[in-house]
């Protein structure tokens, strides 16, 4: 799951990470408010679910509260566009007030799964605002790691470490050890699958903070942490997917033309390759699970068929411990209460797949069955030709 | 010969009470797993379907019944405890069926592992099967024949799509392991491979990838330097969208990392036979063997 900016840096606040004095404001008004209130210099960030905001004209620095004014007139209600937002952009709703700070060195810190070894690691690199993955590729030298071992967790030894490995010296040393370990605890404590503090920045008077925050949550571990469902936005997402997962279906909306209906993950992936490889493109994941009934089949036709881009819909089900002949009475059950006008193909394969190829071509409805993985993609693709 | 789990399999199932963990229970025992005790806290003494004693705890079952293998049923939040408690016990094959378990508690698996004689297979994986011999998960046991082709996969059903292929050319299977979609699993592409290397039955092996990771790539490069046998390979999710969680918490390309495409082209330059659709799988794997 992942949160905004000033939701991460409130987090990590109360873990005693330093971050800049801040407030939220949702209208211009409010923002002139609390840039006033914090005096001098602000910076005025959009708040939205992507990075390389500052590029696409979503972070300015104003010099007093009138000019944070403008800025936030600009930005709250403009479709902010950047690499991570794709060419439609995001629109921007809430702006976060900084205090502005006298910034000596701009850094890189994060802390990520490395699943090779099955570890944390701490990584840390003195190219901040640079994305990480830039920095891994030209100068990975760049780059330090200290893997932690979760039996004793992030050492002292570690933390120094990486303090003078960036260059760090004095006061600033102090500042940043109190930094990783409140960093380290949050990660933790909050079930993160991510953090990315880009840039940490050094001040001219010593201090270590965050300038940027960036933390997703482990969806595993939501059960543990009941009070974070309420810092989800639903505007950051696709609303089919908001929809979707009402429903508790597994959807991620694509920019293709052929809905697809799989049970299980691996499979939906490869259902949607084979679109693509007959000539077409996916307008979908969807993945409904290895049951496949008929009430999860009702919902999932109700989301694509909700998705004006769809002109077809190819199910793909593989009965493996449940029976293809009970699918096929869901499958119908289900189609059979909606009105589809898209061309059906429907593809099962494992145990009783003859008898639900006859119950299918024997229903009213019109969809044809597919009796491979490859002759259901081709007849999909040809269906829209 | 198989790998991992044979006729010599004696089977303690976690969470053997369960909705899940019964039902599977009984598929298991009816392919013919020596499905030989239960544990679930609190119901010790009593005796699934009239047959299988359950005990409280892991200790008990394995002094009381020899137990060598486990199945791990139960749901998310107790999984990684369970995963340890069959480690600690001395089992010496854990397969976790469990989707769903948060990642830090698998680091923690993962770190208490390290230095104890256990594999663990998962989680949120089928299971490990060596056809007509013993299944120890959730897999269809019908789809598959016995024989000589070895099976790794990180997914579930597009593993049993792989497997029918296989089958319905002849093809039979010495062993099949879904090693599981999430970020941490206790037994990568690279172990599997090197358990195959040593089985003098298993005379190929099919791998079936996804996005998201780089265990494909350590393969490759294990298979190129290491392994004579024909490997045929394919990888999910050429159309999947960079930073989106597809399904398995695993599937995830972050950056430019972990393509399928990326995946596919350093397993080709490795040798490995490449599907070129995955409704060709069994297809190429027949070609490598001819």
């Amino acid at each position: 799951m992942k949160i905004h900016e000033y939701q991460a840096k409130a987090i990590l606040k109360n873990f005693g990470v330093e971050v800049p004095r801040g407030y939220l404001a949702e209208t211009a008004i409010e923002a002139k408010k609390f840039a006033a209130e914090l005096g001098g210099t602000v910076v005025v960030k959009a708040q939205i679910h992507a990075g390389g905001r500052g590029k696409g004209g979503g972070v300015k620095i104003a010099k007093n509260a009138d000019e944070a004014e403008a800025f936030a007139t600009e930005m709250i209600g403009m479709n902010l566009v950047t690499h991570q937002t794709g060419p439609k952009g995001k629109k921007v709703r809430k702006v976060l007030i900084e205090e502005g700070l006298d910034i000596l060195r701009e850094l890189y810190l994060g802390i990520v799964l490395d699943r090779t070894n099955g570890q944390l690691v701490f990584m840390a690199s003195t190219e901040g605002g640079v994305e990480i993955e830039k920095v891994a590729s030209e100068t990975p030298e760049k780059i330090l790691k200290e893997h932690i071992d979760l039996t004793v967790g992030l050492q002292p030894f570690q933390a120094r470490k990486l303090a003078f490995g960036l260059g760090l010296q004095g006061e600033q040393v102090k500042h940043a050890l109190k930094f990783f370990n409140a960093l380290y605890k949050a990660f933790m404590e909050s079930d993160c699958s991510m953090a990315e503090i880009n840039p940490l920045v050094v001040t001219k008077d010593g201090n270590v903070l965050a300038l940027d925050a960036k933390i997703t949550f482990d969806d595993n571990a939501m059960y543990r942490h009941k009070d974070f469902a309420e810092l989800r936005d639903v505007y950051e997402e696709e609303p089919l997917e908001v929809e979707a997962s009402k429903y508790g279906l597994n959807y991620i909306k694509l920019d293709g033309v052929v809905g697809c209906m799989v049970n299980g993950a691996g499979l939906a992936m490869a259902t949607m390759d084979m679109i693509k490889i007959a000539g077409s493109e996916p307008a979908n994941f969807l993945d409904v699970g290895g049951g496949a009934s008929a009430e999860t089949v009702e919902n999932g036709f109700k989301i694509l068929l909700s998705d004006k881009n769809v002109k077809a819909v190819l199910i793909n089900i593989f009965g493996g411990i449940v029976r293809c002949d009970r699918v096929a009475k869901g499958v119908i059950k289900a189609a059979s209460k909606m009105d589809i006008n898209v061309p059906v193909v429907v593809r099962l394969e494992g145990t009783n797949a003859e008898e639900a190829a006859k119950l299918l071509e024997e229903s009213d409805l019109s969809f044809e069955v597919g009796r491979n993985f490859q002759e259901a993609a081709e007849k999909i693709v040809a269906a829209i030709a | 010969m198989s790998i991992l789990v044979d006729e010599n399999t004696r089977l303690v199932v976690q969470g053997i009470t369960g909705s899940e963990g019964s039902f599977h229970t009984r598929q298991m025992i009816e392919y013919g797993t020596n499905v030989i005790a239960g544990v679930t806290p609190g119901k010790g003494g009593q005796k699934f379907d009239d047959k299988v004693p359950v005990f409280n705890t892991l200790d008990e079952a394995v002094r009381e019944t020899g137990a060598n293998a486990s199945a791990i049923f139960v749901p998310p939040p107790f999984a990684a405890d369970a995963i340890m408690e069959s480690a600690n016990a001395g089992i010496a094959l854990v397969v976790c069926i469990t989707e769903g378990i948060p990642t830090l508690d698998m680091v923690k698996v993962h770190a208490y592992l390290k230095d104890r004689n256990t594999r663990l297979i998962g989680p949120n994986c089928p299971g490990v099967i060596s056809p007509g011999k013993c299944k120890i998960g959730i897999m269809p046991g019908f789809i598959h024949q016995p024989g000589k082709v070895g099976l790794i996969s990180r997914s579930g059903t597009l593993t049993y799509e792989a497997v029918k292929q296989l089958s319905d050319l002849g093809i039979g299977q010495s062993t099949c392991i879904g090693i599981g979609g999430d970020p941490i699993i206790g037994t990568t592409f690279t172990d599997a491979l090197k358990i195959f290397k040593d089985d003098t039955d298993t005379e190929a092996v099919v791998m079936i990838g996804e996005i998201g990771g780089t265990a494909e790539q350590e393969a490759a490069a294990y298979i190129n330097e290491n392994l004579d046998k024909p490997v045929v390979a394919y990888v999910a999710g050429r159309t999947a969208p960079p930073g989106r969680r597809m399904g398995h918490a695993g599937a995830i390309i972050s950056g430019s990392e972990g393509t399928a495409t990326e995946k596919t082209e350093i397993l080709r330059n490795a040798g490995v036979h490449v599907a070129e659709t995955p409704a060709e799988i069994g297809a190429t794997m027949q070609k490598a063997l001819s």
